[in-house]
């Protein structure tokens, strides 16, 4: 080989050797992104639960822009596909891993990761790297019931409805609740479709409450097909936890919504800051964590000042839905007068409990 | 009466078997010449994806944004179904791997998905939906207000459909032809009988059928997009074929039975009448007739007997044996 050329190879080699020196050492200087991560059970842009958790998401990318960096992970189910999910996530280099939905996470699950901080939402086991947070969605799931039992006429609502655990069993007791205050006497009947989020079923869902006599419908599910139908059938309909009234413009009543921006800004802000502790976060009206979304056309100017009236006695305390005297299904006394039902003690009669309906849903507990 | 649960379960099984109807109309058309198509599902879900996307951006007035979005729904599962047909027809690889390959490559995680994400379709409603077309007074009519005139235009082209290609299977030429290159290859070609353009043309039909049946789902039934909508009912309408033992006016019995039994399990809840969990009910009863209906046919003397194509399944070669 001509001695030039060698010449030329190895400068040529030098000088590749110093673009990436330079290369590694200015990526060192500068300061690597936190990374979080998102699981959600269903598409990010549902129209439900999983998108109000992308748009908290949103919510902390936008703050702390170029120091975090947020990934998600859309239709994730429980079990083997999670953990794949998790592995590779942990891999990746997440430091932080919000769970958004109910199973996912045990505490022999997270202590394979002790380097990796968990949240997730709805559940109740607590660890060192593993928060749980959720909130008082029943209290404005009440106030939506009251919209649904004001809108009623026969006084007969259809409930749309998931699982049955005692999240959904205490939305839906909440909803029926509310209902009965503002229409005495008025039924809940439940439909179960055993998914989260199912168009398909949840369509077919509300069409049969319908059918079977039902003049106002409601859901516990992620998408807006009941909603879509009830429009068709000129029904009015309570949403759950986003605004869908673009999906129903004239049934659209109002919806139990949730607001995570906040919570998970501030969560991951002490996860950088190495102040992060495991914990249980019950969101509240009053925190900003859980509100109903602004009303459709269908609710009279009374039954917004009803509402209102109520929504205030949550926030000051003097009124909660899940105060005895309450009745189950039966008929029978569950919860004795002035005794309030707390989040995690008193087992079914807690509110992560409870496996019984109250005194005017109609179905079964059991799904 | 007319909310009695007999009239509400048939109503709303002729609603809800209307995709599986289209989708096992095309599937039928290809099988019948020998092209066995196991994308019906990848199919369903590009025609899903691709007529509501033509709704939410054809701005005109609904008539002619639903016709369009039909046709172009039709246009993209005749697509997707060239691949199929390329690969089994001219290449001659084997009719069950492609055709699963095409579901994997078109369906909830593959093609429609990245379509749906790109085109940005999801969380907002179709803004032009299929309604039901007579007037709601003669919807009222006792038992066949809701069963005949509650349905929406394409119930009554599934109808039509159905009708026709009944007669084209049995009352033309082509027709006849279509029915020899699917029995006997060999022999039709030794008739003069073009197998191979037979064979594309019919199963590119399947493939625009498919594309149809999903944009049923996506503009009529649940009339929004969210990936993999259509849940599986492509799967049930590679099973309705085998099921309505290769005929059309049987695929219009097997779709509404199905059709029906989706909507059974909320009925029967909705009624307050209790048949067990209801997670068997509405996550598997489908699912498990279409399991029960493969196991009963998939031995080749039922096959055969039941009046399966002889040459399903097989690529033709001339003059190969």
């Amino acid at each position: 080989m001509n001695i030039r050329i060698k010449l030329a190879l190895a400068l040529a080699l030098a000088g590749v050797v110093a673009l990436v020196g330079a290369l590694t050492s200015s990526a060192s200087h500068r300061a690597t992104p936190y990374k979080v991560a998102f699981i959600y059970v269903g598409p990010h842009n549902d129209g439900g639960w999983s998108q109000a958790h992308e748009q908290g998401r949103l919510y902390v990318q936008k703050a702390l822009g170029s120091k975090v960096q947020t990934t998600y992970k859309e239709n994730i189910a429980v079990g083997a596909q999670f953990a794949q999910t998790v592995q590779s996530l942990v891999a990746q280099g997440y430091k932080l891993i919000f769970a958004t939905s109910y199973g996912y996470l045990t505490k022999a699950f997270v202590a394979k990761y002790p380097d990796v901080l968990f949240e997730q939402a709805t559940g109740t086991d607590q660890t060192k790297n593993l928060a749980e947070y959720f909130g008082r969605a029943e209290d404005t799931v009440f106030l939506s019931g009251m919209a649904a039992g004001a809108a009623s006429k026969t006084g007969k609502i259809g409930y749309v409805v998931p699982f049955p655990i005692p999240e959904v069993i205490r939305h839906a007791n909440a909803f029926a609740l509310g209902a009965q205050l503002m229409h005495p006497g008025a039924t809940v009947s439940l439909v179960w479709t055993n998914s989260w989020f199912d168009p398909a079923k949840e369509k077919k869902a509300a069409q049969s409450l319908v059918t079977a006599g039902a003049d106002v419908v409601g859901q516990n599910v992620d998408s807006p097909a009941a909603g879509q139908y009830s429009e068709s059938a000129k029904i009015p309909w309570v949403g759950y936890d986003s605004d869908a009234k673009k999906f129903a413009p004239k049934s659209w009543l109002t919806a139990s919504v949730y607001n995570w921006g906040p919570y998970y800004l501030k969560r991951v802000k002490a996860a950088m800051n190495d102040t992060w502790k495991t914990g249980f976060y019950y969101g509240t009206i009053k925190d900003g964590f859980t509100k109903l979304a602004p009303y459709g056309p269908g609710v009279t100017a009374a039954t917004k000042a009803k509402i209102a009236a109520y929504q205030r006695k949550l926030v000051n305390g003097s009124f909660y839905e899940f105060q005895g005297p309450l009745y189950d299904q039966s008929g029978k006394l569950r919860v004795k007068k002035g005794v309030k039902m707390d989040i995690l003690t008193g087992g079914t009669n807690s509110l992560y409990g409870m496996n019984w309906l109250v005194k005017g849903v109609i179905g079964s507990a059991k799904g | 009466m007319n909310n009695s649960l007999l009239i509400v379960l048939i109503a709303s099984g002729i609603a809800y078997g209307t995709p599986l109807l289209y989708a096992s109309l095309g599937e039928l058309l290809a099988e019948r010449s020998g092209v066995l198509n196991l994308g019906v599902e990848g199919m369903m879900l590009v025609g899903a994806v691709m007529g509501f996307w033509t709704v939410q951006r054809v701005h005109t007035s609904a008539g002619i944004a639903l016709t369009a979005a039909i046709l172009v729904a039709a246009l993209a599962g005749a697509v997707m179904a060239s691949i199929h047909a390329f690969l089994v027809i001219t290449l001659r690889a084997s009719q069950i791997v492609s055709g699963l390959a095409l579901t994997i490559f078109a369906g909830a995680a593959g093609l429609s998905s990245y379509l749906g994400n790109d085109l940005n379709l999801s969380d907002a409603p179709a803004r032009h939906t299929f309604h039901a077309v007579f007037p709601a007074s003669m919807q009222r009519w006792s038992v066949i207000g809701p069963i005949v005139f509650g349905q929406d235009i394409l119930v009554y082209v599934s109808w039509a459909c159905v009708i026709a290609i009944w007669l084209y299977l049995s009352r033309t030429r082509p027709g006849l032809n279509v029915r020899s290159v699917g029995e006997s290859p060999a022999a039709a070609d030794t008739m003069g009988i073009n197998v191979t353009s037979y064979r594309y043309a019919h199963t590119l039909a399947g493939g625009a059928f498919a594309g149809v049946a999903g944009a049923s789902i996506t503009l009529a039934i649940t009339p929004q997009w969210v990936n993999g909508i259509t849940g599986g009912a492509g799967w049930i309408a590679i099973a309705l074929v085998i099921f309505a033992f290769w005929r059309p006016e049987l695929c219009l019995v097997g779709a509404y039975f199905f059709g029906a039994l989706q909507a059974l399990a909320p009925q029967l809840q909705a009624r307050h009448i209790s048949l067990g969990p209801t997670v068997l009910w509405t996550n598997a009863l489908p699912y498990v007739m279409t399991i029960v209906v493969l196991v009963v046919v998939s031995s080749g003397t039922a096959r055969s007997r039941l009046g399966a194509p002889a040459a399903l399944g097989n690529a033709y070669a001339r003059e190969e044996r």
